[in-house]
């Protein structure tokens, strides 16, 4: 039984169909990348999943539940957490807070226990801390020490994408979507991202979806590679089938150089 | 833009504001109040402190933060002299309008008052000389002050403010006198300003201290801030403030404490909706229902006289159902408006209020609020030992007031750091992403609404057990607009800065019913309200004392500047300004 298994998930916004009737499936512990051209609708994908639109037709059943309806904080809780493509993180809020309220729906200190700041609420506070302080420990000392105090603003764009991940991470989730994880990141910062996509499946046992551009990316983190064109999935298989598909090679990758008039 | 152009312009706008406040007929009421005898009065000051400030800013010149103005008195005792006579003869044009025609149908202040409150009694030609002479001269002193050196400038300048404060708050200066002997109140006359000698002997005396001491209350203050918080010199200053604190109130006498009872009220209520806007970032225009809720609820319950119902409980007990009124309270506007946002929550909110109060003078409902009669006799706070404490006993009452201040200080301290703090302050931020995230928005913002509310109707209650009577009119809009000004001035999300926006606003200034210290300021409070608002959101949008988070979303180019200035010139760490290729 897969951990993620969605059937004939349409959605339209308005006339236009964002998403035509799409299966897929991921499975414990599996990563799989999420491809195709701007518009392909890999973001409303990701949006449906995550509650944050609800499907027009279909089925996402997780972990052996259909979740389809539930709020984005509810699927949040049964264990689906995201990034998002454009950056959104409270920015206001310190690096260390940012991680910390993301572990919001794991932890249970209501009013009454915060006012009267009971042995438990206290207990839950320091482990708070400690959990933020080792999930950024995970990107090494870019996001450590001096950083856990800076506003969340005041990262570079690379830290930003950094600190959503690990935001994401602090929700326990067993499964991750990331949405471009490495856009915007120099080839160096990609390579060491691509590699530490690998080191959370393998720490952590997670499974994870990925929304990526860059064919290199793709091709090293991902067990099998969905390709997405006008909503519909038009092709899925490993990175080399994928990538000698005709359809896919004319839908996303370009038509072979020659083929056009000029 | 020139130097001579900035000038221009600073005595143009000066010359509008002294005449606006003229043809308000601020200066004429203002004069009635003396400050030091025999001739400054209070109009006078605040007339003739525009063209010092004008002096004071085209010395100074046109901002520019890469460069220090140039200090001079010579040179900027002629640039305020020009700046003050600018000013001073468009401060002419409503003394001789109102002198030549009869305009007061339209505009009741330009009567013979007027001229003769300009003119120093004078009469028009001469007078009106007068008039610029002055207000050059001023304008002089205030560009010579800004060429000053330093030390004697800030020395000046201290010792102004001392005089002029000692002055203006006689008031409390009088009750503190009161208590140390009777002897010490010689200083004022008869008719409560400042007798001149006293004027000259506070002025040298603090131009002495401040200009020995020059530099060590800076270094104690910072001392103080590097201090670790469970150091010694902290704990002793928060002992010593506590004990301030409580000795206070029984040097001060019955109006001052009157007046504290007041202020804190309203610092409760800013605290209560700090934790809603501030904290939550949930904009309620309609605060005020909660309060009501509060006042009136232990209104009926405690009071013999209101017809439908008459259970006359204890205070305390009463107040706990009335927290349990005010959770429902807050459950019934909660969540209907849980799924708006911004302005269409704060215009829903503002409904909300006003039915709350229509309601309470509805005929369906007199029987029990008693309508427009409201509902009179209710009893104080019984206290053991000391009977009932109720308004007649402001000098009581404020300990209890305070006991509910300090009980919500630390209801907002702590939910502010904590798990339930940072899901508002997220909810704040980014509602979608706080939902994405895992925050359950809808619970979110109902514990804001409810806790907010609760301690509204602890100062409802309070307010209900301080008057005796309730009446809908002490319930209307513009009690929720001025406790959000307080919170605005004082510092969104900031416990200190409501603390310190209710002393100035509603102590100083005046609350929506009652006055301030300021008694004079009374029927120009509202105006004067707004005119800090615009100066706040112009200059200081953080508020007075703001909070560490809200200032960081107002400067956020500032200090992002500054971060990549840090960054660039630190070891082994890669300049990467943020930039955006995807």
């Amino acid at each position: 039984m897969a951990l993620l298994e969605i059937t004939g998930l349409r959605k339209a916004f308005g006339g236009v169909l964002a998403l035509g009737g799409v299966d897929f499936h991921v499975n414990e512990n599996e990563i799989v990348s999420v491809i195709g051209p701007n518009g392909a609708g890999k973001t409303s994908f990701f949006n449906v999943i995550s509650g944050m639109f609800p499907p027009d037709e279909g089925q996402i059943v997780f972990d052996g539940d259909n979740i389809g309806h539930h709020a984005p904080n509810e699927i949040t809780r049964r264990g689906i957490a995201r990034t998002f493509q454009t950056v959104r993180l409270f920015p206001n809020l310190t690096v260390l807070e940012n991680v910390k309220v993301g572990q919001h729906c794991r932890t249970r200190a209501g009013m009454w226990s915060t006012i009267l700041r009971t042995k438990k609420q206290r207990a839950e506070e320091l482990m708070i801390e400690e959990k933020a302080k080792e999930i950024l420990g995970f990107f090494g000392t870019r996001l450590s020490g001096y950083r856990y105090d800076q506003p969340a603003f005041a990262l570079s764009y690379a830290n930003r994408r950094r600190l959503e991940i690990s935001r994401a991470l602090a929700t326990e989730p067993k499964l991750l979507l990331l949405d471009e994880p490495t856009a915007g990141m120099n080839p160096r910062e990609t390579g060491e991202l691509t590699e530490q996509i690998g080191q959370l499946r393998e720490a952590r046992g997670l499974a994870i979806v990925v929304i990526e551009h860059d064919m290199k990316v793709v091709q090293n983190v991902s067990d099998r590679v969905v390709v997405l064109d006008h909503g519909i999935k038009i092709a899925e298989g490993t990175y080399d089938e994928v990538s000698t598909n005709e359809s896919v090679i004319e839908a996303y990758l370009g038509r072979p150089a020659g083929s056009t008039d000029e | 833009m020139t130097d001579r152009r900035y000038t221009r312009r600073l005595g143009w706008i000066g010359g509008v504001a002294m005449a606006f406040m003229a043809m308000i007929g601020m200066i004429e009421e203002f004069n009635e109040r003396l400050l030091v005898s025999p001739f400054l009065t209070l109009g006078y000051s605040l007339l003739f402190g525009i063209p010092l400030l004008v002096g004071w800013l085209a010395s100074k010149g046109v901002p520019n933060p890469l460069e220090d103005p140039i200090r001079d008195p010579r040179r900027g005792a002629i640039t305020g002299l020009v700046t003050g006579a600018i000013a001073g003869v468009i401060a002419c044009v409503p003394v001789i309008l109102a002198n030549s025609l009869n305009l007061t149908r339209f505009l009741l202040n330009m009567r013979p008052q007027l001229v003769d409150a300009m003119t120093f009694d004078l009469g028009v030609p001469l007078g009106i000389v007068a008039l610029v002479a002055t207000s050059a001269v001023v304008g002089a002193l205030g560009g010579f002050l800004f060429g000053l050196p330093e030390t004697v400038r800030k020395g000046i300048s201290t010792a102004a403010m001392w005089v002029f404060g000692v002055a203006l708050f006689e008031a409390v200066v009088n009750d503190l006198f009161d208590f140390m002997g009777r002897g010490l109140n010689v200083v004022y006359t008869p008719f409560d300003a400042l007798q001149p000698w006293a004027a000259v002997i506070i002025g040298v005396l603090v131009y002495w201290l401040s200009t020995k001491n020059r530099g060590r209350v800076k270094e104690f203050t910072e001392k103080v801030k590097e201090a670790d918080p469970r150091s010694r010199l902290r704990r002793s200053l928060i002992g010593l403030a506590a004990v301030l604190v409580i000795v206070l109130p029984m040097l001060l006498g019955l109006i001052i404490n009157e007046l504290l009872v007041n202020v804190t009220l309203f610092i409760l209520m800013g605290l209560g909706l700090n934790i809603v806007v501030g904290l939550a970032g949930l904009l309620d225009l309609g605060y005020v229902a909660f309060f009501a809720v509060g006042a009136y609820g232990t209104a009926v319950l405690t009071s013999p006289l209101s017809s439908a119902f008459t259970p006359t409980l204890n205070w305390w007990v009463a107040l706990a159902v009335v927290m349990v009124m005010a959770t429902l309270a807050g459950l019934l506007v909660g969540t209907p408006v849980i799924r708006m946002r911004g302005d269409y929550l704060a215009i829903v909110t503002l409904g909300f209020g006003e039915i709350v109060r229509l309601l309470l003078l509805s005929d369906w409902l007199t029987p029990l609020f008693g309508g427009a009669q409201g509902i009179r006799r209710i009893p104080g706070v019984s206290v053991p030992f000391l009977d009932q404490v109720g308004g007649t006993r402001p000098q009581l009452f404020i300990y209890i007031m305070m006991a509910f201040v300090a009980l919500a200080v630390w209801i907002s301290h702590r939910a502010q750091n904590s798990r339930i703090g940072r899901s508002w302050a997220a909810m704040r931020e980014d509602e979608d992403v706080a939902e994405a995230i895992g925050i359950g928005t809808v619970k979110a913002k109902l514990l804001a609404f409810i806790s907010g509310a609760i301690i509204a109707a602890f100062a409802g209650a309070l307010f209900s057990a301080k008057v005796g009577t309730v009446f809908t009119n002490s319930f209307d809009v513009l009690v929720s607009i001025i406790i959000l000004v307080v919170v605005i001035v004082g510092g969104m999300g900031s416990i200190r800065g409501v603390i310190v926006g209710a002393i100035v606003l509603i102590g100083v200034l005046g609350g929506p019913k009652l006055p301030g210290l300021l008694v004079e300021f009374t029927e120009y409070k509202l105006l004067i309200y707004g005119a800090i608002l615009i100066f706040m959101m112009l200059k200081r949008p953080e508020g007075l004392i703001p909070s560490v988070r809200r200032s960081r979303e107002l400067h956020q180019d500032e200090s992002q500047q500054d971060d990549w200035m840090d960054r660039a010139g630190r070891f082994g760490e890669e300049p990467q300004p943020a930039t955006v290729e995807a």
